[in-house]
């Protein structure tokens, strides 16, 4: 093996290491000020069809695929007891989050807006009872549960007693709103 | 010179009343402080004497050659072979007092936890310490954050469990340490003989902010140790003013009440310190700060500047919540 080889090989590896460097950027205090939702400016999630969707927000880079907030998330999905309604995951008193019906939109933006919102039937609002980038955090939590996140950010252990396969071999559902998925 | 007093100043900042493993201010501190100077001395004495031996070797005069064939080296050996018996004999000795000390002083610790007088858990969570006070009569259980009042000369049973990872918990002066394990409960005796402030601290690495987490430990007389548990029986001051009563209505409907709870008030959250008594304590986020105007609204301001990856978010108050947060938080006392 010529030396060449050897150190292309060597640098090449050292490329690879360093794009691990990006999956846990960790940013401790979030922005405050362009993270608080003001009640106006909470985008509409409820699109008809899949034709005219909006541009997704531009905060989601830094929640989607990073594996720190997305294990704050999972401590908060236990903390403000969503495993009360959703389970983990499963549904139970509330819907399902594990499935591949989303009734108000699976994208990170959207489920941030649920969470904030409040749904009917029996979704609560978190507005002013958590902060922008807890929301943010938990809602890039709640997209891996039906597979949408990279299999390298999410985690690899439950907190909980589970008898589904971990995350990194959840299966990647599609994101359907219910009522297409119904027809 | 100077270099060798700046050495002995850096040594000597170990040394402080309130954090140190042979303070001897708890009975099983004592024991350990006592089996650790009967380690020193046998240890010390066998080293001196291997040290002296080897010195004696070196200083004798070489054999040479001659000298083992004239055979008279029986003469030489009628020394060695009684001094070796001798080591022989005194490492075994050694090893025995060794033994028997340890076992002493275990069993010894292990008894005290027998007839505790005071039942307490303490909850490690990433990165501050839950404490309960446990009475047959729950009505009258007390639960406080990172500052634990013990009276002295009482024996404590202490149940420890653990949230998320594995801590420790060390309270230096008092006793020795003991893991607290998530899914598991361990448990811990303290016999308290000396009335001072301590201070505990985590001493297994539990991530980013381990070394702030530490514990306050008030050993108290017995009647001051009552009338502090009679203050924390009570519930919330009630807001006086119109500033208290504008913090006390942002605590209880916005992101604080979420986690943190308040006895008395509709803020009921369980995943963060209890505040019900706040303003009571010593020092503010696990020893981080010292409890003082200034470092409240630090804290409630951006607790992640002060202490950054902790759990508690920064919410961005405006001024005027901020002011009246703090002047409500201030009267839990």
């Amino acid at each position: 093996m010529s030396l060449r080889f050897r150190s292309s090989i060597a640098a090449l590896a050292l490329v690879l290491v360093l794009v691990g460097c990006d999956r846990e950027q960790r940013q401790t205090r979030g922005k405050p000020l362009a993270e608080t939702i003001p009640a106006s400016a909470s985008p509409d999630t409820v699109f008809p069809g899949d034709a005219n969707l909006p541009k997704a927000d531009p905060r989601a880079a830094a929640y989607e695929g990073n594996a720190a907030a997305i294990s704050e998330g999972q401590r908060l999905y236990n903390w403000m007891n969503c495993s009360g309604c959703h389970f983990h995951g499963g549904g139970g008193m509330g819907v399902a989050l594990m499935d591949d019906k989303w009734r108000y939109g699976g994208r990170i933006d959207q489920i941030v807006a649920t969470i904030v919102e409040g749904r009917p039937n029996g979704m609560p609002s978190f507005r002013g009872r958590l902060t922008g980038q807890q929301v943010w955090q938990l809602a890039a939590y709640v997209r891996t549960l039906s597979g949408q996140e990279r299999k390298d950010a999410v985690s690899a252990r439950a907190d909980e007693v589970s008898n589904t396969p971990p995350q990194t071999q959840t299966k990647r559902e599609p994101l359907n709103p219910a009522d297409s998925a119904e027809q | 010179m100077r270099r060798g007093a700046a050495w002995l100043v850096l040594l000597l900042t170990g040394c402080n009343s309130y954090q140190n493993a042979l303070g001897g201010d708890g009975a099983e501190g004592a024991n350990f402080v006592q089996l650790f100077t009967v380690f020193m001395v046998v240890c010390t004495v066998m080293y001196l004497i291997v040290a002296a031996a080897l010195v004696f070797a070196l200083w004798r005069r070489r054999r040479t050659a001659l000298v083992l064939d004239d055979r008279t080296h029986h003469q030489t050996s009628r020394v060695v072979r009684p001094a070796l018996a001798a080591w022989t004999a005194l490492i075994g000795t050694g090893l025995v007092v060794l033994t028997i000390a340890s076992f002493f002083t275990d069993r010894t610790n292990a008894a005290q936890g027998s007839k505790p007088q005071i039942k307490i858990t303490v909850t490690a969570n990433q990165w501050w310490w839950d404490v309960q006070y446990r009475l047959p009569d729950v009505s009258r259980n007390v639960r406080t954050a990172n500052e634990i009042h013990l009276p002295v000369g009482i024996p404590v049973k202490v149940t420890l469990k653990s949230n998320d990872v594995i801590h420790s918990f060390w309270i230096p002066n008092l006793a020795g340490k003991q893991d607290l394990i998530p899914g598991r409960q361990t448990d811990a005796q303290l016999l308290p003989r000396k009335v001072g402030l301590y201070r505990g601290q985590c001493a297994e690495f539990c991530g980013v902010q381990h070394a702030q987490m530490a514990l306050d430990v008030m050993v108290e007389s017995k009647e001051d140790f009552l009338r502090w548990y009679a203050g924390q029986l009570k519930p919330a001051t009630a807001p006086a003013n119109s500033l208290q009563l504008a913090g006390y209505r942002y605590f209880t409907t916005r992101e604080c009440s979420t986690c943190h709870n308040i006895g008395g008030t509709p803020a009921s959250g369980q995943v963060a310190p209890d505040l019900t008594h706040f303003a009571s304590r010593r020092s503010i986020a696990a020893g981080t700060l010292p409890m003082a105007r200034g470092n409240v609204y630090g804290w409630v301001a951006d607790p992640q500047s002060q202490k950054p990856g902790n759990r508690m978010p920064t919410v961005g108050l405006s001024a005027n919540d901020l002011h009246a947060l703090v002047a409500y938080l201030e009267t839990l006392k």
